[in-house]
């Protein structure tokens, strides 16, 4: 397939029909976390150590669109400084608005078409604040969540349960006062849960400290047969959905429920039946 | 109307502001577009890529720097021939009257000075046919 014939393809993602990729060895990363942490300079430093290797990379940017206006303003792609429009590195913009049965499995197929072009690796980056964002990067292999200097952000990440996908916290911006506080409190917060706690470390995308460390840990993570059991049940929970918004009664349960003719209980007995 | 668009909004040449683009760029968000930004000092080339990455429709280009005269027509061209004729291209920032007529010829379909109002620009993207 040429370029532009993929990136027409990534337009219709409910078209895409293509052989499953291959899990193993792992070949997407998510990259999460809060607003303006520094998740895009990251993805740059990463995506350009990969491609000096050697690698076809491609970059799934997703931002949310306006509720209200259903614009958008995808500007991940700003930050793209030292690689962008490389032939060996694909980025792709995404917004939120309307997507067919949820982003989630809109990604799989998109992420399986870039795999068999053969872009064998894959970063999705997407902002980290609520459950639909953690739907979304637990599609990915492999999960980098970044935090940054005097936010309190930790406390959301861990309420939206995306510290338990995470493979590694990042604590960016560490050329300012503050970064490493946060890691300690990252560090005691973790001590508390009972399963393998991912590694943290401290990065400046700026002054590019611990980046080398930080890429290097990324490409050690190793290949695991199946997904954790929280990312499992995050993609069990959004084919689960997705079956509800692509059942063709959807729209016309929503307005009996609306109605109050029915109950959830029946709203659900219709649209489980597909 | 074609509802909502793919617009890219960049910025040829090696002028260090993008306050206006910006504007731009959040004016058509509003107006219901996903805009993507594309960043400083981006070459002909790049843009041209990330058009057809993005498989956008519209392309807005932004010149502060008097450049214009030889990277909007460079744009137009490469797009050419990168079989991306389709894309409807714009321009904006600081182009003097005597240099716009050269512009619409080399494919620029439309050329907003710094007066313009974001309403003029959303209606001409209404006026599309894409
Ligand atoms: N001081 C400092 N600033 C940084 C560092 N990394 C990124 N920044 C700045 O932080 C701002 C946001 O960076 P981005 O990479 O766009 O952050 P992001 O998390 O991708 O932002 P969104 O995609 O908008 O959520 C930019 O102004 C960067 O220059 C860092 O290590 N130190
Ligand atoms: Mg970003």
């Amino acid at each position: 397939m040429e370029r532009r014939e993929l990136a027409r393809a990534l337009s219709n993602p409910q078209d895409i029909s293509c052989p499953p990729r291959i899990r193993e060895p792992w070949s997407v990363l998510g990259v999460t976390g809060s607003p303006g942490v520094g998740k895009s300079c990251i993805v740059d430093k990463i995506v350009k150590s990969w491609v000096d290797e050697g690698d076809k990379v491609a970059v799934l940017a997703i931002d949310p669109s306006s509720p209200v206006t259903g614009g958008a303003l995808l500007g991940d792609r700003m930050r793209m400084s030292s690689v962008d429009a490389n032939d060996s590195v694909f980025f792709r913009s995404i917004a939120t608005r309307n997507v067919p049965g949820g982003i989630p499995a809109m990604l799989d197929r998109m992420i399986d078409l870039l795999f068999h072009e053969g872009w064998r690796k894959i970063i999705i980056e997407t902002v980290g604040s609520g459950q639909s964002e953690v739907r979304v990067v637990a599609v990915a292999d492999r999960i980098l969540l970044v935090e940054g200097p005097g936010r309190g952000d930790i406390i959301q990440a861990e309420k939206a349960g995306i510290i338990e996908l995470s493979d590694i916290i990042a604590v960016n911006k560490s050329d300012l006062p503050g970064a490493e506080k946060v890691a300690q409190e990252i560090k005691l917060s973790l001590e508390m849960s009972d399963t393998k706690p991912p590694a943290i470390l401290l990065c400046s995308a700026e002054s590019g400290d611990g980046i080398s460390e930080l890429i290097e840990t990324i490409n050690d993570l190793p290949n695991a047969k199946g997904p954790s059991i929280a990312k499992a049940r995050e993609r069990l929970l959004s084919a689960n959905q997705e079956i509800l918004l692509n059942h063709p009664d959807f729209s016309d349960v929503l307005k009996s429920l609306v109605a109050d003719e029915i109950s959830i209980a029946d709203a659900m007995a219709l649209l489980k039946g597909a | 109307m074609p509802g909502s668009l793919r617009i890219v909004i960049a910025k040829p040449g090696l002028d260090g502001h993008d306050r206006g683009a910006k504007v731009v760029a959040r004016a058509l968000r509003d107006a219901g577009h996903e805009v993507i930004y594309t960043g400083l000092r981006r070459t002909p080339e790049q843009i041209v890529r990330i058009v057809m990455d993005e498989d956008a429709q519209v392309l807005g280009l932004s010149s502060l720097s008097g450049a214009h005269g030889f990277l909007f027509p460079r744009v137009c061209e490469l797009l050419n021939e990168a079989g991306l004729d389709d894309v409807i291209v714009f321009g904006g920032g600081i182009i003097p009257e005597r240099d716009r007529s050269a512009l619409l010829d080399s494919g620029v379909s439309a050329i907003f000075g710094p007066g313009t109002t974001s309403t003029e620009m959303v209606d001409f993207l209404d006026s599309l046919e894409v």
